[in-house]
């Protein structure tokens, strides 16, 4: 691998930390993809002559107050997290990538308008924000992707700008200029590619974010509909039988913990190999 | 200075436009009519079906719901211009007081937060830069990691059954503020009393941003010893001691004191989550309440005031760094 971006993954698979951790997000990836087949429960099948089973070879991590599995429930779950993770944070990093370049790009009155806007969006209280919203559009897991989507573009947006502010006065901007290149094109094929190493960092430390989100909403019976597994929806379960069923509240805490614990590695390991000087 | 100001000044106003319309875009994207939602609270009492009409169209009067929607727009926002922010729906109680009951528990659990968080966190940020990569630092760096990433309402819960009664260690109240029948004691009993009901909340809340806060005071404090005038310090023949507290340590505060700043919003939002999870009755859990039970002017308030107030934080944290920081003029400099 040569190149920028070859020089990029050489330094993160320098770390042992950064190898172990993208292999953890890897394996999630396939858990969520392969969960069918990863457990031979349904998530949602009752069976009401094994309640609140401790963790056996039967099942691997107890049953819930409806005798379901709760390995496989988390299972599951990690699709619901995942998904919201990625496509919420896709959702806002296009925005982000959009708003920003007009900004960066054009300034002026473009970056003035754009920067009050993002202003707005900094003060509010986004959890609240969030909530609100969805209590109004009732709970839904695509509900919950737009909603994070939609306010948490700021991050996303000033880095864009503030690299397009900084690249395009630079000489190979201006060469293509000379050139006759339109402002898609420069901002297209010149821009962009030199500003995504620090927007893939963030959307990293974004994922983890979203997945954090997710489960706090649906901890707090915000998020999916109370049928469809989630980590939250479990541990907020598990809050009702704590004082007989310690398992309940310990698996998905650490599903969600290890799944934050390797998105948040790998961002770091991101960024200080794309920013070495920030180490 | 004073150019920089009145046009920072300035526009705070339209952003102030934007923060109004949002709160209100969002509160009218609701498909629940608030006044049918009364009359469903109130169904029983009403005998026919032209009654309950007559009574909707009575509420939507009331709250100037009939109105066209800038008209009603127009007016929310020159209520809000002079604090009105109307009645709870739920209770009739004016919004405001009912903030004020709540404001104050969340300051009191978000101050000793704060001031927790920062005592900790930047000694042993600074500790764990002094010798960076020693065994200590990637220790300290794994436990900081570690706890970055723990979701607090989990912790809050396995808090709650391991020291707060069930089948192991009762050491802690896991509800509310005060136990009953509290108010009869001394006021230092009763103070006692509510520090030991905050113990378990404000661990949740500490260890998080104390995390943060450790590992950005280190990454900080770093970058400004890589920087010249260190090494000038050094180099004129200064012990490491006075070269570090005079000189890197000052620098380092610089960003420190505009996190205080951003910090500020969600020192008087509170914490949804937390204040839920252990009933205590401040801005969070208010706010919590008010959205699951539709109560549209508490929602617009709470929404309105934080934005607001941290609008007014974002301009002082710019306004700090002006004073503390001789390097940064905000003049422009041509284009």
């Amino acid at each position: 691998m040569n190149g920028y971006w070859g020089l990029i993954w050489k330094q993160f698979f320098k770390s042992r930390m950064n190898r172990c951790a993208l292999i953890i997000v890897s394996a999630l990836f396939f858990v969520a993809l392969l969960a069918p087949w990863l457990t031979s429960y349904e998530p949602n099948q009752y069976d009401l002559d094994s309640i609140l089973l401790t963790p056996s070879s039967q099942h691997w991590m107890g049953t819930d107050d409806q005798g379901r599995d709760v390995m496989a429930r988390l299972i599951y779950g990690s699709r619901i997290s995942l998904s919201v993770g990625f496509v919420a944070v896709g959702i806002y990093v296009l925005i982000g990538i959009f708003v920003g370049a007009l900004a960066g790009y054009y300034g002026g009155w473009w970056d003035m308008v754009i920067s009050r806007a993002i202003e707005v969006m900094l003060c509010f209280p986004t959890f609240f924000l969030i909530l609100a919203v969805l209590a109004f559009l009732g709970p839904s897991i695509y509900n919950i992707m737009i909603v994070i989507g939609v306010t948490q573009w700021t991050g996303i947006a000033r880095l864009v700008r503030g690299e397009f502010l900084k690249l395009r006065e630079r000489e190979f901007v201006q060469a293509s200029e000379v050139m006759g290149a339109g402002d898609f094109w420069i901002m297209w094929k010149h821009l962009l590619p030199n500003a995504l190493a620090p927007v893939l960092v963030s959307a990293m430390f974004g994922v983890a974010d979203a997945i954090l989100t997710e489960t706090s909403l649906s901890f707090l019976g915000f998020g999916v509909p109370p049928q469809i597994p989630s980590w939250g929806s479990v541990l907020s379960q598990a809050q009702n039988y704590m004082d007989i069923a310690w398992w309940l509240a310990l698996a998905p805490g650490l599903a969600i913990f290890v799944t934050i614990t390797a998105y948040n590695i790998v961002g770091e390991g991101l960024r200080d190999a794309v920013d070495p000087h920030l180490k | 200075m004073l150019r920089y100001l009145t046009r920072r000044l300035l526009l705070l106003i339209p952003t102030f436009i934007g923060i109004t319309l949002i709160t209100f875009v969002v509160i009218r994207l609701a498909p629940g009519d608030p006044a049918a939602m009364k009359l469903q609270a109130a169904q029983g009492t009403i005998s026919s079906d032209r009654a309950a009409l007559e009574v909707i169209a009575q509420t939507r009067k009331l709250y100037g719901l009939d109105q066209p929607i800038s008209v009603q727009y127009i007016s929310w926002v020159k209520r809000v211009l002079t604090f009105d922010f109307g009645d709870s729906y739920k209770d009739h109680r004016p919004v405001l007081e009912k903030i004020a009951e709540a404001l104050p528990i969340t300051l009191l659990l978000n101050v000793i937060t704060l001031f927790i968080i920062y005592v900790i966190a930047i000694p042993w940020g600074v500790f764990s830069a002094l010798s960076p990569n020693s065994v200590l630092d990637r220790l300290s760096a794994l436990i900081l990691f570690i706890l970055y990433s723990l979701p607090s309402f989990w912790i809050a819960i396995l808090l709650i059954v391991y020291l707060g009664g069930g089948d192991h260690w009762n050491l802690f109240p896991i509800a509310g503020l005060m136990s009953d029948g509290a108010e009869k004691l001394p006021w230092h009993g009763q103070l006692l009393n509510v520090l030991w009901h905050l113990v378990l909340p404000v661990l949740c809340l500490t260890y998080g941003g104390f995390s943060f806060l450790a590992r950005f005071s280190r990454a900080t404090l770093l970058e400004v010893i890589q920087q010249d005038f260190v090494r000038t310090a050094y180099a004129k023949g200064l012990s490491r001691f006075r070269v570090m507290v005079h000189h890197a340590f000052r620098n380092a505060l610089i960003p420190q004191l505009t996190l205080l700043g951003t910090l500020l919003p969600s020192l008087l939002g509170g914490s949804v989550i937390i204040e839920q999870i252990f009933s205590i009755p401040g801005m969070g859990r208010l706010g919590f309440e008010a959205v699951l039970s539709r109560d549209y002017p508490v929602v617009m308030a709470i929404a309105t005031i934080s934005a607001l107030l941290t609008l007014v934080s974002l301009l002082l944290s710019d306004l700090l760094y002006l004073c503390v920081d001789p390097r940064i003029r905000f003049e422009r400099k041509g284009k």
